[in-house]
């Protein structure tokens, strides 16, 4: 029996895309315990890793800052909206802080690092690859993936926990601006009720963890793509476009997973 | 080693990072109020535990002095077995009084402790004799129409 062509070449695209798909997953693996194996040099020569920290963390805080203090100051105006109609508009509070500190915190900040600086990251090395200069500094026994790879994936890690918490605390202080001092709710009942209610252990360490893990999968994207990428103008700019999306459904959907883990079972 | 402006620049970073962790830990977060590195473990079996869940609050005089761990269904007495972690800081008498009850008029549920008069306290591992079970609103409205009921047959 012979199928109609069109069917049998539209079925080999999908396998095609399919193989292509799990062959670059395998090389992604492969390229990401390659960066940790050759980590040791930047870790020595840490002077890499805070020049890239500069370009990472630094340069991302004003957006970082500027989003948690509106994200914060709509959550304490939507949150008095609902809660005021069950009179019970001093756990406002709560529900800034929780809401922040679970799961906004660490997702929104982690969606805006992938923006900000995980495509910077990946342009950079991109272009890098693109103009000769990886292949340069291999002529010259100067390994790439341990001097230019390396310090920004470690720079990223890092920086990505401290960005989701400055994230949080602008976010509680954005809702306090607005609850508090605009519309009036008690100060006290707004720190005392979110004092009882966040836990430590169960809420900022999960929320750290999960941002400690948006970090890592964020910039070994970020890197890969960049490492990866074809080397002309438009290979840099799909390889951009690729980061920013994969990074942001990776990051939603392993929210989706660590907050199955942390949070089941718990109120 | 050369210092740069950068350097600067992600010294500050860092610090303000920190600053906002010890923000969350002791601002928003109750670090401060209580620690279960030091505690001890006391349970009390309750008829109806109602809404109660795993880390609520145990409240006395409305201060929380520990945690509800662990909430399990116990088929000799067929009655909820709840266990509280202690803060170290309180000890309470042997017959202080434990109750079920609810923060506001759709508020979480608590543990409340009302200490009694016993020279002994509670040690570590011990259990509550008086408990006083969950305010269930159908049992209440039943109880209710049944005495209103009577109060007719009566008349």
């Amino acid at each position: 029996m012979l199928l109609p062509r069109r069917l049998v070449s539209g079925i080999q695209h999908i396998g095609h895309r399919v193989i292509e798909g799990v062959w670059r997953l395998g090389v992604a693996s492969r390229f990401f315990i390659l960066v940790l194996l050759k980590s040791g040099t930047s870790l020595r020569r840490f002077n890499l890793v805070i020049r890239e920290l500069y370009f990472t963390g630094v340069l991302s805080l004003i957006i970082i800052v500027v989003s948690g203090l509106f994200v914060g100051m709509v959550l304490g105006l939507q949150g008095y909206e609902t809660l005021q109609k069950y009179g019970s508009e001093s756990a406002v509070g709560t529900l800034v802080a929780l809401s922040l500190v679970r799961e906004l915190g660490p997702v929104v900040a982690a969606l805006l690092f992938a923006s900000r600086a995980g495509s910077a990251i990946t342009a950079e090395i991109g272009l890098m690859k693109a103009t000769e200069q990886l292949a340069a500094m291999g002529m010259m026994a100067v390994d790439p993936i341990a001097r230019v790879v390396a310090p920004r994936f470690w720079s990223g890690v890092i920086s990505m926990p401290f960005l989701a918490a400055i994230f949080s605390v602008m976010g509680v202080f954005g809702g306090y601006l607005v609850t508090v001092v605009f519309i009036g709710v008690d100060e006290g009942s707004y720190w005392s009720q979110m004092q009882s209610a966040v836990d430590f252990r169960f809420d900022i360490m999960n929320g750290f963890i999960k941002s400690c893990y948006f970090g890592v999968a964020v910039t070994a994207i970020a890197v890969f793509e960049g490492y990866d990428a074809p080397p002309t103008a438009e290979g840099v700019s799909g390889a951009t476009t690729r980061t920013v999306v994969t990074s942001s459904l990776v990051i939603l959907g392993l929210d989706f997973i660590l907050t199955a883990f942390m949070f089941r079972g718990v109120s | 080693m050369q210092r740069t402006t950068m350097d600067l620049w992600v010294g500050l970073f860092v610090v303000m990072g920190v600053i906002a962790l010890m923000i969350l830990s002791l601002k928003v977060g109750n670090l401060n109020v209580y620690n279960p590195s030091q505690s001890y473990v006391i349970s009390g079996n309750f008829e109806n535990i109602g809404g109660l869940k795993v880390r609520a609050p145990v409240k006395s005089a409305g201060v929380v002095v520990g945690r509800v761990t662990d909430i399990q269904f116990s088929t000799q007495t067929y009655d909820a077995v709840v266990t509280m972690s202690m803060d170290s800081r309180f000890l309470f008498p042997k017959d202080t009084f434990a109750s079920i009850l609810t923060s506001g008029l759709l508020g979480e549920q608590y543990i409340g402790l009302a200490a009694g008069g016993d020279e002994a306290m509670l040690k570590d591992g011990d259990k509550i004799m008086k408990t006083n079970s969950a305010m269930v609103l159908e049992e209440l409205i039943g109880r209710f129409l049944f005495n209103k009921a009577s109060e007719d047959d009566s008349l």
